[in-house]
C-alpha cells in the first residue's frame, strides 16, 4: 500500500520524500478538522452535566 | 528497500547503494516478479499490516486530538469570545481601581432575561483558579454548540445569575478548553463571581459532593429537591458547577453549591475579592 504510493510519487527521492510527508501531514489535518470530531461525538468520556436530557 | 551495508565506500553518496547491494536482489521483490502464488499473500499479508499499523498510528493521534488539540482550540476560541464581548470595564479611580460596593438582601439583584439557546451572557472569574481565568458562559448545555465551544453552559429553566432558584451551569474539566478543570480545588467559603454586561454577582462555595449522572436534583431550585416534590417559596439564590469525574470519565458528576453573598453593578467597580486576587481591569485588563 505505502509502497504502491512511494512508487507512484514522481521525481528523485528527495522529492517523493518530501511529497510523502505533505501528504501524511495532509492525512492527518484531515484526521483533525473532520475524522476526530466526528469520532468524539461517540465516546463515552465526555460528559459533563446532569439528566437524561442534556447530553 | 535495500539495506546498504556500513563497509560502503565513503565516496558513495547514503542515498545510492553500494556496489554490494546492487548486486543484491532482496528475495520478496525477486518471488513477486516470478508470478508465485505466495507472493500475493504475501503482499496480501502486507497491505493487512500496514491498515493495521494506520489503524494504531490514527488512535494515537486521536488521543492527541482530544487531550491536546481540543484544548488549544477551546482556550483560542473562549478567549476570543472574552474578547469580542467588548463590555466596558468596571471604572478605576485615581488612585487605581474602584471597590464595588456590596448590594445585600432586601435590595433585590437584576435579573437578565433568559437569553436565546447559544448565546453568550455572562463571565465567569474565580479568583482560586488563578488571576487570569475568565470563561464565557452561554445558555444552553449541548455539547457541540456549547460545552466543546463555548465553554460554560447555562441550563436552560434554572434560574438566570442573581435569581431565587439554582443558577446552574455545565462546563468539561478536562478538553476542549476544560473551564471546569480545577472544580475539586473549590472550598467551602471560595468566592465565585459571575458578571453580566451591566451587573457583578458574588456567590460563595457551601458544598462539594460527587453524584451520579442522574441526580438532577442538584440542578433543582433549591439542590436536593427531588422531581415531583412541591416547590416550596423560594428564597435563597444558588449557584450550581457540575462537571465529569472521575476527570477522563464520565462515570460520575462532580458538583459545587454555592449561595449567593452580594452582588453589585459594574458601573460601581470590581469586587474586593477579584483586586483581592489579582484581577484588575485598570490597565485595560482581561
Amino acid at each position: 500500500m505505502y509502497g504502491l504510493i512511494w512508487r507512484l510519487l514522481p521525481g528523485p527521492v528527495w522529492l517523493r520524500a518530501i511529497l510523502a510527508l505533505l501528504l501524511a501531514a495532509l492525512a492527518v489535518a484531515a484526521c483533525f478538522e473532520w475524522l476526530f470530531p466526528w469520532l468524539a461525538e461517540y465516546m463515552p468520556f465526555n460528559e459533563t452535566t446532569v439528566g437524561a436530557a442534556a447530553a | 528497500m535495500t539495506h546498504a551495508p556500513d563497509t560502503r565506500p565513503s565516496a558513495n553518496q547514503w542515498w545510492e547503494p553500494s556496489p554490494v547491494a546492487r548486486h543484491y536482489a532482496p528475495p520478496p521483490r525477486a518471488r513477486r516478479q516470478s508470478g508465485d502464488s505466495g507472493g500475493v499473500v504475501a503482499s496480501a499479508v502486507g497491505v493487512v499490516g500496514e491498515l493495521l499499523v494506520t489503524a494504531g498510528v490514527i488512535l494515537g493521534l486521536f488521543v492527541v486530538w482530544q487531550l491536546w488539540w481540543t484544548d488549544v482550540e477551546g482556550d483560542r476560541a473562549q478567549a476570543e469570545i472574552i474578547a469580542g464581548l467588548d463590555w466596558t470595564p468596571p471604572p478605576a479611580e485615581p488612585a487605581g481601581p474602584a471597590v464595588a460596593t456590596q448590594h445585600r438582601a432586601p435590595e433585590a439583584p437584576p435579573v437578565a432575561a433568559p437569553p436565546t439557546e447559544g448565546e453568550v451572557f455572562g463571565q465567569l472569574y474565580v479568583p482560586r483558579w488563578g488571576a487570569d481565568y475568565v470563561k464565557p458562559i452561554a445558555e444552553g448545555v449541548e455539547k457541540e454548540s456549547v460545552l466543546d465551544t463555548i465553554g460554560i453552559g447555562h441550563y436552560p429553566d434554572t434560574a438566570m445569575p442573581g435569581d431565587l432558584g439554582n443558577f446552574s451551569t455545565a462546563a468539561h474539566r478536562t478538553t476542549y478548553g476544560k473551564p471546569f478543570h480545577l472544580i475539586a480545588d473549590l472550598q467551602a467559603g471560595d468566592p465565585v463571581v459571575v458578571r453580566t454586561e451591566d451587573t457583578w454577582y458574588v456567590y460563595r462555595v457551601t458544598e462539594s459532593k460527587i453524584v451520579t449522572p442522574w441526580q438532577t436534583e442538584v440542578v433543582a431550585p433549591v439542590p436536593g429537591l427531588k422531581a415531583g416534590d412541591p416547590l416550596p417559596e423560594l428564597t435563597q439564590r444558588f449557584i450550581t458547577l457540575t462537571s465529569c469525574h472521575p476527570m477522563y470519565s464520565a462515570k460520575e458528576r462532580y458538583i459545587v453549591h454555592g449561595e449567593l453573598d452580594y452582588w453589585a453593578p459594574v458601573s460601581e467597580g470590581t469586587p474586593q475579592e477579584l483586586l483581592d486576587a489579582g484581577i484588575s481591569f485598570a490597565d485595560g485588563g482581561l
